[in-house]
């Protein structure tokens, strides 16, 4: 993207004034170089969202912001259901609620070093990951309603992991307002064997290491210090929230004409959040990020009865679970009044500064654990929300690295046997069912995810707090 | 990802489309056309239904655990019917990289060219 298109407010901020049917203008945060990287797509996407009825103060754009479909991956606007705010599928995207979660283990380096190869192989043999794989817990339809209804909080009520552990997951686990009666038998016929999966593509689970802390205090509050070993889950809402995003997707299609929406793209697609079609999407979006809590809910699960084989005096608790694909009625402060809009964020995640009701308690007056996932190469960060963060972009910060290069690309540089020895000899064992999968997943595949981090921290959408490095990685 | 089929009518281009459509998750020589799964699609809008087509594609395929190496598309004014031939997902064997979560309306087109040759295309989420 050519920068001399934007006008440039600080370091890491630019600005896109309105133009045309734009109805507020677009904010990117991104450093001079990101910007350089970034596809000229999303400067067409970021602006095409500030034209959607009802959208509050901006669109914006996250750092490691790419080409999305709709609404740029890396995308946040908000909506005011008051003045004809939209919902848009595409603006949450097909994985619902993926989202990480990092977890303490209380072990040291030399613990995991000692177990190493067994310990890999009993997590890769633990939790179902790729394409075809089939999970051990099938739900009745009752049961299915219940899990849609009840998250993460319905997992542990049928025995996967305890109590505790809501206190540290978004929304304490569950996310009221599901409608499992909005979500299709086909969503829920395609989540039938896929509880407690990984999934494929970007999805993992890794043993990883801190290595750096930049911010004492916040680390001290998250009960991490250098030397320590967390564990850390990416996945979503598997085939059940592909299967909503695909059907909402079109029913907003095809029903957009008759709100007399006009739409700058097709892709674009939207429903009055009062409309019909809007709250079924609510509700069954809601829906999906309950299911994508249980699923991680039950990883968690999994992988505590895998090191209770392997490595018995660990102790999983939970550090924090964030969803990056979501959209959340919350308050917020526009131009000075107090307004409950909707949020969406497409591959962002939430960033709550200290002192508000959302966060657990434990870490309320630091700021809310923001949980970054890089490649299994490279680094993962913990951030933390801050007084700053709430003025920017509805305290929203990055999700990740973000692709450089394509897939396709991918697989023509690398082989994925000479990514996993490669990693090997650094110290990093790489467990997928799919070789071809590690190769699309090349570290080298990604933008540095340091660089992404480090233009959130300097535009104030989160602080950094630590870097984490992978030890093991299981990737679907 | 992109994905593109071209045939000399629509129907041939939907169903190269969906080739491409299997050969993101796998190499297509290493599906056997071994079983047959049909399905039906009714739009009215020729492009809208290339994204039916191809979501039909991917339900069966997740839902089935099943990857397809062969298809048929029959377009009868706004109705769909594809039969698609493959074999049940063998990790081993088919080494399948990813997932495709569903095609979505970006890049989404469906042109003829000056030779009469069919272009369907459009972006899947993986």
């Amino acid at each position: 993207m050519q920068k001399t298109r934007l006008k440039r407010k600080s370091e890491c901020e630019w600005h896109i004034e309105p133009f045309g049917d734009m109805r507020v203008p677009a904010v990117i945060f991104a450093s001079g170089d990101l910007i350089e990287d970034m596809d000229d797509k999303v400067y067409e996407q970021v602006t095409n969202v500030a034209k959607l009825p009802g959208i509050q103060k901006a669109s914006y754009a996250m750092p490691d912001a790419h080409w999305g479909y709709g609404f740029p991956i890396g995308g946040v606007a908000a909506f005011d259901p008051d003045e004809g705010g939209v919902i848009s599928a595409g603006g949450v995207g097909f994985d619902i609620s993926c989202g990480v979660r990092t977890l303490h283990t209380g072990l040291s380096r030399e613990d995991v070093e000692a177990v190493k190869e067994p310990l890999a192989e009993a997590l890769f043999r633990s939790i179902p990951a790729g394409v075809g794989s089939r999970g051990q817990i099938h739900l009745n339809p009752k049961e299915m309603d219940d899990m849609l209804e009840g998250g993460a909080q319905w997992a542990v009520s049928r025995g996967y992991g305890n109590k505790n552990d809501l206190i540290y997951i978004e929304e304490k686990g569950c996310m009221s307002g599901a409608d499992p009666s909005a979500v299709s038998p086909q969503a829920k016929k395609r989540q039938k064997d896929e509880m407690g999966t990984l999934g494929s593509g970007n999805h993992y689970l890794e043993i990883q290491e801190v290595v750096e802390v930049y911010h004492t205090d916040t680390a001290d509050a998250f009960g991490i210090a250098p030397g320590d070993i967390v564990l850390s889950i990416h996945c979503g809402s598997r085939g059940l929230g592909h299967q909503i995003g695909t059907e909402f997707l079109r029913s907003m299609v095809l029903a957009a004409p008759g709100y007399g929406l006009r739409l700058p793209d097709r892709e674009l697609a939207c429903a009055p959040i009062n409309s019909e079609i809007g709250q079924q999407y609510l509700g069954a979006m809601r829906s999906a990020m309950n299911c994508a809590m249980a699923n991680r809910q039950i990883i968690t699960h999994l992988t505590r009865e895998a090191f209770s084989r392997i490595l018995p005096r660990a102790e999983l608790d939970l550090l924090y679970d964030v969803s990056h694909n979501t959209c959340k009625l919350e308050e917020h402060d526009i131009d000075g009044v107090i307004k409950s809009v909707f949020v969406h964020r497409k591959g962002a995640t939430r960033s709550f500064g200290p002192g508000h009701p959302d966060i657990p308690e434990a870490y309320r007056s630091a700021g809310q654990p923001v949980l970054i996932g890089g490649t299994m190469g490279t680094a993962s960060y913990i951030l933390c929300g801050t007084d700053e963060t709430m003025g920017h972009a509805f305290g929203s910060a990055v999700h990740g690295a973000g692709r450089r290069m394509s897939r396709r690309k991918a697989t023509k540089q690398w082989k994925g046997r000479s990514v996993v020895d490669d990693l090997h000899k650094r110290g990093i064992i790489i467990r997928s069912p799919s070789l071809r999968g590690v190769a699309e997943e090349a570290p080298g595949a990604y933008k540095e995810v340091s660089e992404v981090v480090n233009a959130a921290d300097e535009a104030g959408l989160a602080r950094k707090v630590a870097r984490v490095e992978p030890i093991i990685c299981v990737k679907g | 990802m992109g994905i593109r089929g071209y045939g000399p009518d629509p129907a041939e281009a939907f169903a190269q489309a969906a080739l491409a459509l299997t050969s993101v998750v796998t190499d297509l020589e290493l599906v056997a056309p071994l079983n047959m799964v049909e399905v039906h699609c009714e739009l009215d809008d020729p492009e809208l239904l290339l994204v039916d087509w191809l979501n039909a594609v991917i339900y069966e395929m997740a839902t089935r655990k099943m990857l397809f190496s062969r298809y048929k598309v029959y377009i009868d004014g706004p109705r769909l019917k594809g039969q698609m031939w493959g074999e049940p997902v063998v990790v081993e064997k088919h080494q399948p990289a990813v997932e495709i979560k569903g095609a979505t309306y970006t890049s989404l087109r469906l042109a003829e060219d000056a030779d009469g040759r069919w272009m369907a295309q459009c972006v899947v989420d993986v």
